[in-house]
């Protein structure tokens, strides 16, 4: 029952570590308390703001609804996620004094997440460490996959819920405790549309587009592609089979976000995953 | 459940076990989240709580933005961030607003 895609059903949430190594008592993550509970949107992380406020004083008068006498209006004046956004502030700020980039990658599902994520993993053994937060709805399939190829991950299953949050992944880092310099990767769950609405204290967004999808995505999302610091491209040995057009995709994506950064690139043949690298190596 | 049940979470934190009359949003345009859809999802994300069966007001604001070439302000009605005079060099204003304006609380005698 999210608002966009009926996403819910919070109890259902876990946090799966897959590497035992994980499990010692290493750094604890963001949050200063417990891990490794299930959770769900707002519940059970305490309060943020200290007084208990059984009086609200700043109340103003009854308004003039015809239940005047019977109401007393509280101004509250929020953002409505304002405590997801503390909370990924407080994720982001944790890893920014550990020096750890965390790359956020969104996409439809099937674009080719896990796969880049396994290649990358290859690349970049032996000189960079990288770690991986796997959000699906469920499965511990992606995360498993990520340490065939060589790296540590942690699964978060969202049950019903469609995207990532900033309490989920301050968990997860928590139970990842990613070690100082490393390369952070958070695999969003696959959906265009309610990742984008959540800061999960990531440095960066990336949306991947395979060619397979078609080439008019970013109108159709566009506050995905709105909030997207590089598009990439994935699935290009397809081209010659799809009608897929690069140069409307560029169009689209820049009438949204004219700074956008779009590499496209081919996991299966290898083809420009050096500009990927060198876009990640400049983090 | 997401955007919903943070309004929810966000009046029961506040209103310290009061009961809701009605709950009063500003959503802008331009914020990603569709009104109806928290309409569809409110009863459901509020029953068993202070606010069940209390009022979703949903005051939706519409997307401006400001063109840093000519200068202008004109309305938006997508993310597509064109001014009137070619330039893309636009920044959004308004539009944006994913706000928990105001709740009213029925008036109870507080022990
Ligand atoms: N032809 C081709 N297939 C690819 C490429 N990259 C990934 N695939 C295939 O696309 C399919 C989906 O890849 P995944 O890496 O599982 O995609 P994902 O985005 O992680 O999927 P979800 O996590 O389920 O959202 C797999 O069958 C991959 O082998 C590519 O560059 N070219
Ligand atoms: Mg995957
Ligand atoms: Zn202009």
């Amino acid at each position: 029952m999210c608002l966009t895609c009926g996403c819910g059903d919070e109890e259902n949430i876990r946090v799966t570590t897959l590497d035992p190594r994980a499990a010692e008592d290493g750094p604890s993550g963001p949050a200063d308390h417990g891990h490794g509970h299930a959770h769900g949107h707002g519940h059970g992380h305490g309060h943020d703001h200290p007084d208990g406020h059984t009086h609200d004083h700043d109340a103003v008068g009854p308004d003039g609804l015809g239940e005047a006498a019977h109401t007393e209006t509280l101004v509250l004046s929020e953002r409505i996620l304002a405590k997801n956004d503390r909370l990924a502030e407080h994720n982001r700020n944790w890893l920014r004094e550990r020096n750890i980039p965390a790359v956020n990658l969104m996409s439809s599902p099937g674009s080719g997440k896990t796969s880049l994520l396994e290649r990358t993993i290859a690349e970049l053994t032996g000189t960079r460490e990288v770690c991986v937060i796997e959000g699906d709805q469920e499965t511990l399939f992606d995360a498993e996959r990520i340490r065939t190829a060589g790296a540590r991950a942690v699964q978060v299953n969202t049950g019903a819920g469609c995207h990532l949050d900033a309490p989920m992944v301050r968990d997860a880092i928590g139970a990842l405790a990613p070690s100082e310099g490393s390369l952070l990767f958070i695999e969003n769950v696959g959906n265009l549309v309610c990742p984008a609405l959540f800061d999960v204290g990531e440095q960066v967004k990336v949306v991947v587009i395979s060619v397979t999808e078609g080439d008019d995505k970013p109108l159709k999302y566009p506050h995905m592609f709105t909030a997207a610091d590089l598009v990439v491209v994935n699935k290009t040995d397809l081209l010659p089979y799809v009608d897929f057009d690069i140069a409307k995709l560029h169009q689209q994506a820049r009438s949204l976000k004219p700074d956008v950064e779009i590499i496209a690139l081919s996991v299966r043949h290898g083809d420009n995953l050096d500009a990927w690298y060198a876009w990640l190596h400049a983090l | 459940m997401a955007i919903t049940q943070s309004v929810v979470d966000m009046v029961v934190d506040r209103t310290a076990g009061r009961r809701v009359a009605s709950v009063q949003l500003q959503v802008g345009k331009l914020a990603g989240v569709v009104a109806d859809a928290m309409r569809f999802c409110f009863e459901l994300a509020t029953s068993g709580t202070v606010l069940e069966g209390a009022r979703l007001e949903i005051e939706e604001t519409p997307g401006r933005a400001a063109c840093r070439a000519c200068r202008d302000e004109f309305d938006v009605a997508d993310l597509v961030l064109l001014c009137p005079c070619g330039s893309a060099d636009v920044r959004i204003v308004a539009g944006r607003e994913l706000l928990v304006t105001s709740v009213q609380m029925v008036e109870e005698p507080c022990a």
